[in-house]
């Protein structure tokens, strides 16, 4: 089996690893190399070429993402780096694991962003409810700085950094990271619209770079072993490998490193291990609450970003919602678009006030209430809300993605619904 | 500049603007809500949505917000396609989601910009089934009507409030559908510029409380182009009245000076005109004292017997127009006429206009002053003084925050990006006042300096920067950052009641000059037309003290409550001293009380009047509608005055225009003031304006109960305005004679821009007032005394004057709403001095006789007190004097309400 860098660490029982045994285990080995003679821009290079990509849903490259920050010429002042931390995408449960189980990977990968970009403040933005995560990276942030990997003059280079972990206060739209940053300046977590983008006008109007934990996470890794290395992990375009997670009626949930390009049915059937005895698949959400369904007929297709994308979803977090056949593709979708509808940050017309009404119609539709002319609202939300730019961030179209495939793979599920005024699924639980 | 497609067609458009901007220049309908042309653009209610093509060979495009588009050279958008004005049609159907559809009992219906976009889009039939959410609306104070289901959220509200504002009471609470707009807790709304929420607020959600409690359509709404009397600033207005009743007062804009805004003051303040104690009738004291009534006749006989052959004195008045007082001035001779300003303050005011006119510093409108990159403001509560200048000093310290956003190049137009990336970086502004003001908040520095102090520091910053001196405290400090400014503006006023004060701010200014900047100076004038009496008596004028030894018999006082001017000793004896008192004026005041033979004054929505504010700038207001029972204009009384005091200078004039015309000969003074406007002969399109909008209804009716035969409109020979809705309203009249803003589709203020000739900028019809200072010659001031250091002393002390938005001018204290806001007068003291007053907060004390209530305030200089000028309770306290404070007796302290309870009473 290929190598698996991001979860060396995890251990079966999930505990943590401290200082000791990361360093025991090849850890701060990234860093060393950098400080001890790699310029930013180097780093910068060895990033760009390793073909990595944005963990957290959008699949950005990161060096190219990066190089926006401004290096000469910035008026003075922070730079600053946030790991987004917030994991609240429905179905999405892998940052927790590399928060609980390795928290000095990410510490050391965002030590080497940070001095790449420039930055001397980063910010942790945690999930509200991942209490365990955020002592142990408070803990490991001062082990870190004893040692000397974190605070001033890191191990003799002259670059220093402050790192401090912040608790969000607990909305969905906090992960997106222009209302991170609003967030994280104390005011209410309303998205902003870009240009400028963060790289130049970010966190109290400084350049400022948002990753994901996984990315950052990559990161040690990369600047260890070289971009060849990292290349050489994935199975086809897409490079290194990436933590992918199945929940649903199947008969090992979970959450696992496996290369990049590997099929959803491995990850499924191997990994997953199956449906639930007596559950078929009906289809899946390949990239967590917010993609399109993917069906069977997918099964054999790589988890890559290019490949995900030309069938019609996203790869998204890469953590799977499976939906069975016995559960309604109309109340699933209903639940979901009724959390998105009240995670909503309120601020532009067709979310705030368009999810509740698309919520309204498909409550009418499961219990039976519903008329043929609702799928035609359907249909003209889908295209009102389910557009980027047609609202002001991607909240709104992430919301419409699981309605809009399933009224293409699932429109039967929705006709039955209104032809027999009743939702059918339910005789046969 | 660049040229845009738009629907197939080209159009040359300015450059760095947005799309939603250029539209409406352009005369294109494109409805929007969140975007405002003073605010800038968010991007929230995607209201805007227009189609946008990469190239000819696009055939797809995407949906781009117009407001969020900035217009570049070659780009093809579809405004009016099937996908554009779906997706529109769409937003509007979401936002009425929840909407209660009580446009028959809402305060906004006829002059919604909901109601207009709605149907602008097409939207017409509901599909949602839903139930509606239902909030519940909270006490927002005497002034503001609060009702949330009505909300559209468009941001517009708090944006005005926090952003443009600086108010920090009202937010966008609670998330999803759910947003709400309103208060932590019930409560009045803090801000002094709250009431511009009913015009910022695009719904019905906020509203004039004296308007839904006394209800009409704007359609139903007579209005006029008028001038908003309660401060020197010199707002434009306009006031709307039926069935004889001021309404409200909403904004006219005016590009050079209150723009989009008006404070709560001239908002609220002006339905004094309303008050039951308005003077309806001439009426003269009988034997025991007891005023009786007089017929127009008898009046007439009343006025020869007192005035023929009688030596003639005149008080005029800062807040009467510039034509009543020059009658009057002509009248009585200019050597027999006081400008009915107490005399300190006309003292200053005489200096504050000499260094204006003389000053190589630019005197700059409030326009102007919104582009000064650092500002000094010396001895002035500016909130309190001249409120709408304040609200310019908050946008002037975001200069730091534009030279940012061009930096990255970002349009001024894109306003939450400048706000995010500027954060809480400011151009510096440096407030030096007896105590803290409501600037503070966004000041670099500010210094607690009772007015003697602030004299010596002004001169010290004038000595750094002419290089003759050096510190390294605080004087350096604000040197510093006026010379390292482009546009450094220095402003000052009579406030701080400081000859040298004013001496130090020019001599600022001169010094700022002499480096190279290009420095503005200004001043405030307390009353509208201060400035304007400055102007009148800069030759020659009597000092109020000096009246009481002339030889007059008659003593004429035009709109002037001298109680408020001289101390009570003084009008007595100069009662005792002039055997007739002649008073013109609107309102029951204790001058009148003591005149032989009062006359009903026009108030200022009823009488034509020219205004000449603090920058010298003439602006002309109209009467509102024609004054009822016996009322007639001031000048109107005086010309009647002239002819029975057998005057024949005057006998010329016959109407309003006719003062100008006959009496401004080779000065250009009153040239200015007659061409402030255009004359009663001018004509838009052959026809005169109409006050009244097309769909005034009601003419007939509204009098029914006294005839059914519909009267005839009373005729306006004064003025190209009529009391009528027939004439010619187009979209092209002068500014002077904008007597109310609508346009086909645009019922609501919102059609604005179809008078603009760019958005935000000149009316198409341009007329903005005239400047008077530039063309005029005044003597420069003889220097004053710097005064000595304060020290303090055991047992007295130094009074300085704290100004109260609501409470501290005459008039609009007594507006509807305005008097449960004035609260108790007050005497502010330092902590420690209270305490060993043996004071507390909330106590009595008496102070030259006035009972106070004592307020706590560590910002108070220690040895001095501040007192709440311009109470009844206080006007004999003067800034500057030295006072004992006891503690009073029998004192009752306020209850203290909570906001529940206040709800319930109002
Ligand atoms: C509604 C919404 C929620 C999001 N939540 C998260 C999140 O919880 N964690 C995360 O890493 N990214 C989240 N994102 C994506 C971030 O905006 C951003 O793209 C990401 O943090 C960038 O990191 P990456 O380049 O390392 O992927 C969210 C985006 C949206 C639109
Ligand atoms: S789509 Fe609009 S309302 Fe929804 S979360 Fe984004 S900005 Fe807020
Ligand atoms: S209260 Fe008015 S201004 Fe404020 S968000 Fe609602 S509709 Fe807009
Ligand atoms: S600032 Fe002065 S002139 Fe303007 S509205 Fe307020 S009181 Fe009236
Ligand atoms: S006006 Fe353009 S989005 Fe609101």
């Amino acid at each position: 089996m290929s190598e698996l860098p991001l979860t060396r660490n995890v251990r079966p029982d999930r505990s943590p690893t401290d200082l000791a045994a990361y360093e025991a285990n090849g850890g701060y080995q990234g860093l060393r190399r950098a400080m001890a003679g790699m310029s930013p821009a180097d780093c910068l290079e060895v990033v760009k070429d390793s073909n990595l990509r944005g963990r957290g849903g959008a699949g950005f490259p990161t060096g190219m993402k990066w190089s926006f920050v401004p290096m000469e010429n910035v008026s003075p002042g922070h730079k600053y780096l946030i790991c987004n931390a917030d994991e609240m995408e429905p179905g999405t449960f892998k940052d927790r694991m590399l928060l609980e189980c390795d928290p000095h990977q990410l510490i050391e990968g965002m030590i080497l962003a940070a001095y790449t970009i420039g930055a001397d403040v980063a910010y942790i933005f945690i999930r509200a409810e991942y209490l365990k995560a955020a002592r142990l990276l408070r803990e490991a942030i001062a082990e870190a700085k004893i040692r000397n990997y974190l605070g001033h003059d890191i191990l003799g280079s002259g670059y220093s950094l402050a790192m401090h972990v912040h608790a969000s206060a607990g909305r969905y739209i906090c992960g997106e990271e222009t209302a991170l940053i609003s967030s994280l300046e104390g005011k209410r977590a309303n998205p902003r619209a870009k240009p400028p983008f963060p790289q130049v006008s970010g966190l109290w109007g400084r350049p400022t770079i948002v990753n994901n934990v996984e990315t950052l996470c990559n990161i040690p890794h990369i600047i260890e072993r070289g971009p060849e290395w990292f290349a050489s992990l994935g199975r086809g375009d897409d490079a290194g490998t990436k933590l992918f997670g199945v929940s649903g009626r199947v008969n090992n949930p979970g959450c696992w490193e496996m290369p990049m390009g590997t099929t959803i049915r491995e990850i499924l059937e191997d990994k997953a291990g199956g449906m639930v005895a007596g559950y078929g698949l009906k289809g899946f959400l390949p990239g967590g609450g917010s993609t399109d369904f993917l069906v069977e007929e997918h099964l054999d297709l790589p988890m890559e970003y290019e490949t995900i994308g030309k069938a019609g979803s996203r790869m998204g977090t890469g953590t799977m919602i499976v939906l069975d056949d016995k559960t309604c593709p109309v109340g699933f979708v209903k639940n979901l678009i009724e959390f998105f509808a009240q995670e909503s940050c309120g601020f532009c017309t067709p979310c705030r006030d368009g999810l509740p009404w698309n919520a309204q119609v498909l409550d009418d539709i499961e219990e039976g209430r519903g008329t043929p002319e609702d799928l035609d609202t359907l249909e003209q939300h889908i295209s009102y809300i389910g557009a980027i730019g047609n609202t002001h961030c991607a909240l709104a179209p992430g919301a419409m993605e699981p309605l809009q495939s399933a009224l293409k793979y699932f429109r039967e599920d929705f006709q039955r619904h209104i032809d027999g005024g009743a939702c059918p699924y339910r005789e046969a639980h | 500049m660049p040229v845009i497609k738009v629907d197939g067609k080209d159009y040359e458009v300015a450059e760095g603007g947005n799309l939603l901007e250029s539209c409406l220049g352009l005369g294109l309908d494109l409805p929007y809500f969140c975007w405002h042309p003073a605010m800038g653009s968010i991007g929230a209610c995607r209201q805007c949505a227009v189609v946008q093509y990469q190239n000819e060979e696009d055939t797809r495009g995407r949906i781009v917000m117009a407001c969020m588009t900035p217009v570049t050279d070659g780009a093809i958008f579809d405004l009016s396609g099937e996908r554009a004005s779906g997706f529109r049609q769409t937003v509007v159907e979401s936002l009425m989601v929840d909407h209660p559809h009580d446009c028959p009992v809402c305060a906004e219906g006829g002059e919604c910009h909901l109601q207009d976009m709605t149907v602008m889009t097409g939207h017409r039939d509901r599909h949602y089934r839903g139930t509606k959410k239902t909030y519940r609306n909270q006490y927002l104070g005497p002034l503001i009507h609060h009702e949330m289901n009505r909300c559209i959220t468009c941001y517009r509200c708090t944006r005005f409030y926090r952003d443009y504002a600086g108010g920090t009471d009202l937010a966008a609470l609670a998330a999803h559908d759910h947003v709400y707009f309103g208060r932590h807790r019930e409560g009045t709304l803090e801000s002094p510029f709250a009431g511009n929420l009913v015009e910022v607020c695009p719904t019905g959600v906020f509203t004039d409380k004296s308007l839904v409690h006394d209800y009409t359509r704007k359609w139903d709404l007579q209005s006029a182009p008028s001038v908003c009397t309660s401060c020197g600033v010199g707002c434009n207005t306009l006031p709307g009245e039926r069935y004889g009743r001021l309404k409200r007062i909403h904004n006219r804009y005016n590009p050079a000076v209150n723009g989009y805004f008006l404070c709560d003051r001239g908002r609220f303040g002006g339905t004094h005109v309303n008050a039951e104690s308005r003077i309806d009738f001439p009426a003269q004291r009988d034997s025991e004292g007891r005023f009786q009534a007089l017929t127009d006749e008898a009046c007439a006989r009343a006025l020869r017997d007192r005035l023929q052959g009688k030596r003639l004195a005149g008080i005029g008045s800062p807040r009467a127009g510039a034509e009543a007082n020059l009658l009057l001035q002509r009248l009585v001779g200019a050597e027999n006429y006081a400008s009915g300003m107490a005399d300190d303050e006309h003292a200053l005011m005489q200096r504050a206009l000499a260094h204006l006119v003389n000053s190589t510093a630019h005197n700059p409108s409030l326009r102007e002053i919104e582009s000064a990159d650092a500002v000094l403001l010396l001895g002035e509560d500016l909130t309190h003084t001249a409120a709408r200048t304040a609200l310019a000093l908050r946008q002037a310290v975001r200069n730091e925050a534009h030279r940012l956003a061009e930096e990255l190049r970002l349009a001024p137009w894109q306003d939450a990006a400048i706000r995010n990336l500027a954060q809480d970086r400011r151009s510096p502004l440096h407030v030096v006042c007896a105590g803290s003001t409501d600037l503070d908040d966004i000041a670099a520095g500010h210094y607690r300096l009772v007015a003697a102090d602030q004299a010596r520091l002004a001169s010290d910053i004038a000595a750094i920067i002419r290089g003759e001196a050096r510190s390294d405290g605080a004087a350096a400090r604000i040197a510093a950052d006026l010379l390292a400014a482009e546009r450094p503006l220095v402003l000052s006023g009579p406030g701080a009641g400081s000859a040298a004060l004013l001496d130090g701010a020019a001599a600022i200014a001169e010094a700022l000059v002499a480096a190279g900047k290009a420095a503005m100076l200004s001043f405030t004038a307390a009353e509208c037309n201060s400035m304007g009496q400055a102007l009148l008596c800069r030759d020659s004028h009597i000092a109020l003290a000096a009246l009481a030894s002339t030889d007059a018999e008659v003593l004429i006082i035009l709109e002037n409550d001298l109680l408020r001017r001289l101390p009570m000793a003084s009008v007595e004896a100069l009662r005792a001293r002039i055997p007739t008192w002649i008073g013109i004026d609107c309102l029951e005041n204790d001058t009148l009380a003591r005149c032989d033979l009062v006359l009903p004054a026009a108030a200022f929505t009823e009488t034509e009047a020219t205004y000449i504010n603090q920058e010298g700038r003439a602006q002309r207001a109209f009467p509102t509608h024609p004054p009822a029972e016996a009322r007639r204009p001031a000048w109107r009384w005086l010309l009647d005055l002239a002819r029975a005091a057998g005057d024949r200078t005057l006998s010329g004039i016959g109407h309003f225009d006719d003062i100008g015309v006959t009496l401004a000969g080779e000065d250009p003074l009153l040239q200015g003031i007659a061409s402030a406007a255009p004359d009663h002969s001018f004509r838009s399109r052959g026809l005169k304006i109409p006050r009244q909008p097309h769909r005034y209804s009601g003419r007939t009716a509204m009098r029914a109960d006294v005839s059914v035969h519909e009267p005839r409109q009373t005729d306006d020979a004064d003025s190209a305005l009529a009391f009528s809705m027939e004439g010619s309203a187009t979209t092209d009249r002068p500014g002077a004679l904008l007597s109310y803003v609508w346009s086909p589709g645009w019922n609501s203020n919102q059609s604005l821009h179809k008078f603009q000739s760019e958005i935000g900028g000149a009316l198409r019809g341009e007329g903005s007032g005239l400047r008077l200072l530039d063309s005029l010659a005044v003597a420069a001031a003889t220097p004053a005394p710097l005064p000595e250091a304060f020290s303090r002393r055991e047992q007295e002390w130094l009074l300085q004057a704290r100004h109260h938005l609501f409470g501290s001018d005459e008039l609009s204290r007594l507006g509807s709403g305005i008097e449960a806001l004035t609260g108790r007068a007050a005497i502010y003291l330092h902590p420690e001095d209270a305490s060993r007053l043996g004071l507390e907060a909330g106590d009595g004390a008496v102070i030259a006789g006035a009972a106070l209530e004592v307020r706590l305030d560590p910002s108070q200089v220690p040895g001095s007190a501040g007192f709440s000028t311009g109470y009844p309770e206080t006007l004999a306290l003067r800034s500057g004097e030295w006072v004992n404070i006891d503690v009073a007796s029998d004192w009752q302290r306020q209850p203290e309400l909570i906001g529940s309870d206040r709800g319930a009473a109002s």
